[in-house]
């Protein structure tokens, strides 16, 4: 089964991205599945009912998404397996910028919209940073020049990546990544494989439940920001 | 010069002249959040003083943003983009929507204006998007696009990342908060292009002579009416864009100078295909694409016949343009704007 992990930012464009993929790929009905990770809500499930699209949801609730993400994907890739999935999908909306949902050999997809700012590609961090493939949404309503500004930005912080261009709407692009997608490692399980990039550190006092505000309540991992003196 | 080569130039010279010399390095460095450094210092003395754990957020050590800092100079310093010179495009036909094959075999140099004409729904924009993606007989239509006479190998029909062509709709719209002139010279420089002060000038200069109303440089992208948004991109695109080929996708409502915009496009040795219902723009293109039922029916070359009838159109739409321009100035549109026209 190949495995493809599909991240970025919340309504870029993901779930519609990997519809129009699926659809250029292909294959019989059935044999690709997503799994969506996400927060608290998500209707991506009915898009891909729709579609009749194996699919799972998984909600992160009170735990950080990512590491929500890492102690999960090995399920995930079980579930494919168990329901012999040719090819399966993740999909998680990086919540904080910091995030990058990635597996080293496992092919790594960024999805970012022209629409969030010319800006973004250089805030959003190792999620951009460590994409094997970043696929760009929305060009259709922003000007060619936005464009092109937007691609620079991505490569400013990521040289080596492949860009694409794709609508989400449309499905225009699409089937250059299913290219991509049709070269994905086969893989039967996750286990021992490392993730490109360290989770955010969760171990303060807030992971565990605390509310109350001050520092006599702050425990663990904490950063403290200075101020410059007044 | 690979990012190896640069390894030395950057331990031994200081971050001041290592910027002068590679001004877009300003950029890596404040995605690190270093940009407020001690210029006379080289950058492994820099980090020496960068807190590891700042690093660390980035996911690097020292080490490895030396590294990442010349892979970057290295990816910047290659030639100019570099978007090959394209001689033609051929495009090869595929089948309508009721599958019948499309008797054709059309091939487009830069210089040329194709339009491409049909009923609503009949897969015009389907045929620029076949251009676009570079068909190989993979998408609805089973064209296949050849670039230069031969078929483009799959390295660069994926690494052109959109480069090679550059497209222009209705549906387009400035999102960017800038100036006018924030915006051009953000292009430019993304682009890398040297003196781009008098390529940001004339940009403007020629956007605001397509554009009814004129702007001004200090004016925001996001507030440029729609004919005037249509003219800056199309300046833009001609004179700023590095895509050889530039599809357009409607243009007519765009209360713009269509025939100078035409002009402007070809006279920067563009291959520009643009699907239109304006028989104005129609017949100023060199041939025309007929496309009826989702395939090509025919191209016809704009005859002299056709041509003269041009002129008798853009007489006709000049007149339409006073009555325009009579209405927007608040007057009363006169009888005698409109000609008698002779019987024959
Ligand atoms: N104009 C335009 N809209 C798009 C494009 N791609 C996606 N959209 C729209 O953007 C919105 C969000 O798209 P989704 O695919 O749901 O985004 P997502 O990243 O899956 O969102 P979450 O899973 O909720 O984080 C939808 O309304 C899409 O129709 C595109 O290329 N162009
Ligand atoms: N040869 C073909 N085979 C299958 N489908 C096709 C073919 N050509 C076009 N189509 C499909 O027909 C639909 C309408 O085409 P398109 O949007 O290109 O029309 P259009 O001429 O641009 O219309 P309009 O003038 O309204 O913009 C699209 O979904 C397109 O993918
Ligand atoms: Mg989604
Ligand atoms: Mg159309
Ligand atoms: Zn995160
Ligand atoms: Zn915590």
């Amino acid at each position: 089964m190949k495995l493809i992990t599909v991240a970025g930012p919340p309504s870029s464009g993901k779930t519609s991205v990997i519809l129009k993929t699926i659809a250029a790929l292909g294959l019989p009905e059935g044999s690709v599945g997503v799994v969506k990770f996400d927060s608290l809500t998500s209707f991506d499930h009915q898009r891909y009912d729709e579609q009749q699209i194996p699919n799972q949801t998984a909600f992160a609730g009170k735990i950080c998404p990512d590491h929500h993400f890492v102690s999960n994907v090995e399920g995930a890739v079980e579930w494919g397996m168990k329901k012999g999935l040719s090819v399966l999908v993740t999909e998680s909306a990086g919540l904080c910028n910091r995030c990058s949902p990635y597996v080293n050999g496992i092919l790594s997809v960024c999805v970012i919209d022209n629409l969030s700012g010319v800006n973004t590609p250089r805030k959003i961090g190792p999620m951009l940073k460590y994409a094997d493939i970043i696929v760009v949404t929305k060009g259709d309503v922003v000007s060619q020049a936005e464009r092109e500004v937007f691609a620079f930005n991505i490569r400013e912080v990521n040289a080596s990546a492949t860009v694409l261009f794709v609508n989400g709407i449309t499905g225009q692009g699409a089937f250059m990544l299913a290219r991509y997608w049709q070269d994905a490692l086969d893989i039967r399980t996750l286990r021992d494989r490392k993730l490109r990039f360290t989770m955010p550190a969760a171990i303060c006092s807030y992971c565990t439940g605390e509310t109350l505000i001050g520092e006599m309540y702050q425990m663990g991992m904490v950063k403290r920001m200075e101020f410059d003196d007044v | 010069m690979k990012a190896l080569d640069y390894a030395a130039e950057v331990s031994a010279v200081p971050i001041g002249d290592i910027l002068r010399r590679y001004p877009l390095a300003v950029d890596y460095l404040a995605n690190m959040r270093l940009d407020r450094v001690d210029e006379f210092k080289t950058l492994p003395e820099i980090l020496e003083d960068v807190d590891e754990d700042i690093l660390e957020e980035f996911g690097l050590d020292r080490e490895e943003v030396i590294f990442h800092f010349c892979a970057f100079l290295e990816a910047f310093s290659r030639k100019r983009d570099s978007v090959e010179a394209i001689s033609s495009i051929t495009i090869l036909g595929g089948r309508d929507k009721a599958g019948r094959p499309e008797m054709v075999e059309l091939t487009i140099t830069p210089g040329e204006v194709v339009s491409i004409v049909g009923p609503t729904g009949s897969g015009k924009s389907r045929l620029l998007e076949d251009i676009e993606c570079l068909a190989q007989r993979d998408t609805p239509t089973a064209r296949q696009i050849l670039i230069n006479g031969s078929v483009p190998d799959l390295d660069k029909r994926f690494s052109a990342g959109g480069k090679l062509v550059a497209q222009l709709s209705q549906n387009m719209n400035f999102v960017m908060d800038l100036t006018v002139q924030e915006f051009l010279e953000m292009h430019a420089k993304s682009r890398m292009i040297s003196g781009s002060a008098a390529v940001v000038e004339k940009c403007f200069a020629v956007a605001n002579s397509l554009a009814g109303e004129k702007f001004t440089l200090d004016t925001k992208v996001t507030q440029l009416s729609g004919g005037q948004s249509r003219s800056l991109m199309i300046a833009d695109t001609a004179l700023l864009s590095s895509s050889p080929i530039i599809l357009i996708d409607e243009l007519e409502n765009a209360g713009i100078d269509r025939r100078e915009a035409v002009k402007l496009l070809v006279g920067n040795e563009k291959i520009v295909l643009m699907s239109t219902h304006d028989p104005l723009l129609a017949l100023r293109a060199d041939k025309r694409i007929v496309i009826r039922n989702g395939g090509i029916a025919k191209v016809i070359e704009t005859t002299a016949e056709e041509e003269q009838t041009l002129q008798k159109i853009e007489a006709i739409d000049s007149i339409l343009l006073d009555i325009r321009n009579q209405l927007r100035g608040g007057g009363v549109v006169a009888k005698e704007s409109i000609p008698e026209f002779q019987e024959n």
